[in-house]
């Protein structure tokens, strides 16, 4: 294999890892505080379908806002039911997507028509950052790339610190390993996990953004296709720890990519099998996760 | 069974309806029109009841039984799509080969092919849940997605048309097919779904077994402790018998509606028999009816899109809002009996 596809490879497992990691990141947020949000599928998808409205609207910033608010709503929404009403966290989170795909399809048919013609937005280009992109191989791969990758590249560490360095990271955690306990020593729980939802929300939208302004570059009803859940596993690979997560995300975005660099190299195999390599991936890479890392105690419990 | 238990449903119908006609209005649709349409659509004659309604429902009744049956458990089972394909798959592959079989074998032989199939799909997340404490609510979810590619892969390779143009497998045997009422769609899968509904029925309530289910669900520590159930077991069980019913699922809409495989054969029946079985509270009579109630609502979605122009997924949303309404009654009502779900 030359340099040239290796490069280009590597630089789309990047890109489509960035929605994974965004999204990711929040869910880790929802689950250190004892909450699993499957409803991070349709946040993702209604956040992107803000960001193709808010771009078409105003270009990509107003897309991104548009998206990072949407997302915020919809898991506070989430929050209210499965942590302030108290309801089954699985079944509010299969809910929500399931209302995400009802609703984000009437809305999209509603503002662009049912023609089903491809709707070309305007999205986010790539920026390189000046010499380091010339770092071989992993130059080009990392640092040729848009905006909402560098946010993801930035919000690890601030994700990290927010957990591990913060008085509210601490509340969040100790919310997360023992209601009863974190009760008794002041924490309010319901308080801090709904928080933590909806600021994970704000990620998992602008992750629905990032799909549709740095990615594909135009929105299809149900387009995000099981990312949301597969954050779900990368947060269980990455041990619940930001920065674990994140090469989880980008070893499932090079799981992803492969399919581009296999039909580049014409293949004969189906690329269908491509399409199931991630979630085959993702099944195997939780036999190997679950027993080797510790959950969250109070995770999924309500 | 007392009166108050289905006010929530009631209440949660109505919040269904309310949402969508808040939906209509903000989408400049006039909700009366839109309504009628969508009433007609679903009860409009004899025909929309016996060719739109009541076929709309037999999958959703099916998966319904299947999904409350796991559910009952406490095994949570969100992959009846994939079981459902699975399932498809293999009553297609099965209905090609039975060509000059008489029809009852023919028709036993596919149904009992998609129920194996089914099986066999739900079979990987009870091996990953029993040996490595897989949770079955990530496994079965993700499998939704590889059957998903398996069936673009079937109907674009091994299973497609002889002529290798259109993406759809060749329509199975004749003798293969389950019989209709005649001048109707209205086929002999909802005469299955009924006897399943009523055998589930007995079983819950006649048997010890169906007894340990709902302990197992109810408090596993307990079930294990004090009733001596091995619970792990029970979840399995309960696991693969809802595999194979969501497998028939797929097997008596290859047979009795589509004849042939193609890609979203399913409108995502699998997640609106979760709903189904949710709002009849797990028990098999009452996903009768709830099966009924999403069948009308979506065969309605169909003539609110053909008739008023509104997009039929938007039936997906009031589904939503129909989940929410009855899992926030159940969360209040455990509230003030302070019992657990």
């Amino acid at each position: 294999m030359d340099a040239d596809l290796l490069v280009s490879f590597l630089t789309s497992a990047v890109r489509v890892a960035t929605p994974l990691l965004l999204a990711a990141l929040g869910e880790t947020l929802a689950e250190r505080g004892g909450v699993i949000n499957l409803g991070i599928e349709g946040v993702m998808l209604a956040g992107a379908l803000a960001a193709a409205i808010g771009s078409t609207a105003g270009g990509p910033w107003a897309g991104t806002f548009a998206s990072a608010a949407t997302g915020a709503l919809l898991s506070l929404g989430f929050g209210l039911i499965a942590v302030a009403a108290g309801a089954n966290q699985i079944i509010t989170g299969t809910a929500v997507t399931l209302g995400a795909v009802g609703a984000t399809g009437a809305v999209y048919r509603e503002v662009y028509g049912s023609g089903g013609v491809g709707l070309s937005l305007p999205t986010f280009r790539v920026v390189p950052i000046p010499g380091l992109d010339r770092i071989p191989l992993l130059g080009p791969a990392l640092f040729e790339q848009s905006i909402l990758s560098y946010l993801g590249y930035v919000a690890v560490p601030a994700i990290w610190f927010l957990l591990f360095r913060t008085r509210w990271g601490l509340a969040l955690r100790a919310a997360g390993e023992s209601v009863e306990a974190a009760t008794a020593a002041g924490v309010r729980v319901k308080r801090v996990r709904i928080i933590a939802l909806t600021l994970g929300g704000m990620f998992a939208g602008i992750a629905g953004a990032s799909l549709v302004l740095a990615q594909v570059g135009t929105f299809a009803e149900k387009m995000t296709a099981g990312r949301g859940f597969m954050a779900v596993a990368i947060v269980v690979l990455g041990g619940w720890r930001p920065g674990r997560v994140a090469w989880a995300a980008l070893f499932f975005g090079g799981a992803m990519a492969l399919q581009f660099l296999f039909q580049s190299m014409l293949l004969n195999v189906p690329y269908q099998l491509f399409l199931m390599l991630p979630y085959l991936l993702t099944l195997l890479v939780l036999v190997g996760a679950v027993g080797r890392v510790r959950s969250p105690a109070e995770l999924g419990r309500g | 069974m007392r009166v108050e238990r289905f006010l929530p449903l009631v209440a949660a119908v109505l919040a269904g309806i309310a949402v969508l006609a808040v939906t209509l209005l903000a989408t400049g649709h006039d909700p009366i029109i839109a309504m009628g349409a969508m009433w007609r659509g679903a009860f409009g004659s004899w025909d929309t009841i016996l060719s739109a309604v009541l076929p709309r429902s037999i999958p959703l009744i099916i998966i319904g039984l299947g999904i409350g049956l796991a559910f009952r458990a406490g095994a949570l089972n969100i992959g009846a799509e994939g079981q459902f394909y699975a399932g498809a798959i293999a009553a297609t592959w099965a209905g090609l080969h039975l060509n000059g079989w008489p029809a009852p074998l023919a028709i036993a032989a596919l149904l009992i092919t998609s129920i194996l199939a089914g099986v066999v799909w739900v079979a990987v997340p009870v091996l990953l849940r029993v040996r490595f404490g897989v949770l079955e609510v990530i496994s079965t979810l993700l499998l939704n997605f590889v059957a998903d590619a398996l069936v673009s892969w079937m109907v674009q390779g091994p299973l497609q048309e002889a002529k290798r143009i259109y993406p759809q497998s060749d329509p199975i045997a004749v003798s293969a097919r389950l019989p209709q009422v005649p001048g109707t769609r209205l086929h002999l899968g909802l005469l299955l779904a009924v006897v399943l509904a009523l055998g589930l029925w007995l079983i819950y309530r006649r048997t010890l077994w169906g007894f340990q289910l709902r302990a197992t669900g109810a408090g596993p520590l307990a079930a294990r402790i004090a009733g001596r159930i091995d619970t792990n077991r029970m979840i399995a069980t309960a696991l693969l018998l809802s595999g194979a019913i969501a497998g028939l699922a797929g097997g008596t809409e290859v047979s009795g509606v589509s004849y042939a495989l193609f890609q979203s054969l399913s409108p995502g029946y699998g997640f609106t028999g979760i709903a189904v079985a949710l709002l009849a509270r797990l028990d098999p009579l009452g996903t009768l009816a709830t099966g009924l109630l999403f069948g009308a609502l979506e065969a309605g979605a169909g003539g609110l899109q053909r008739e008023a122009g509104v997009p039929a997924v938007l039936v997906y949303l009031i589904e939503a809002v129909i989940i929410i309404v009855v899992l926030l009654s159940d969360a209040f009502a455990r509230r003030r009996s302070d019992g657990r779900f």
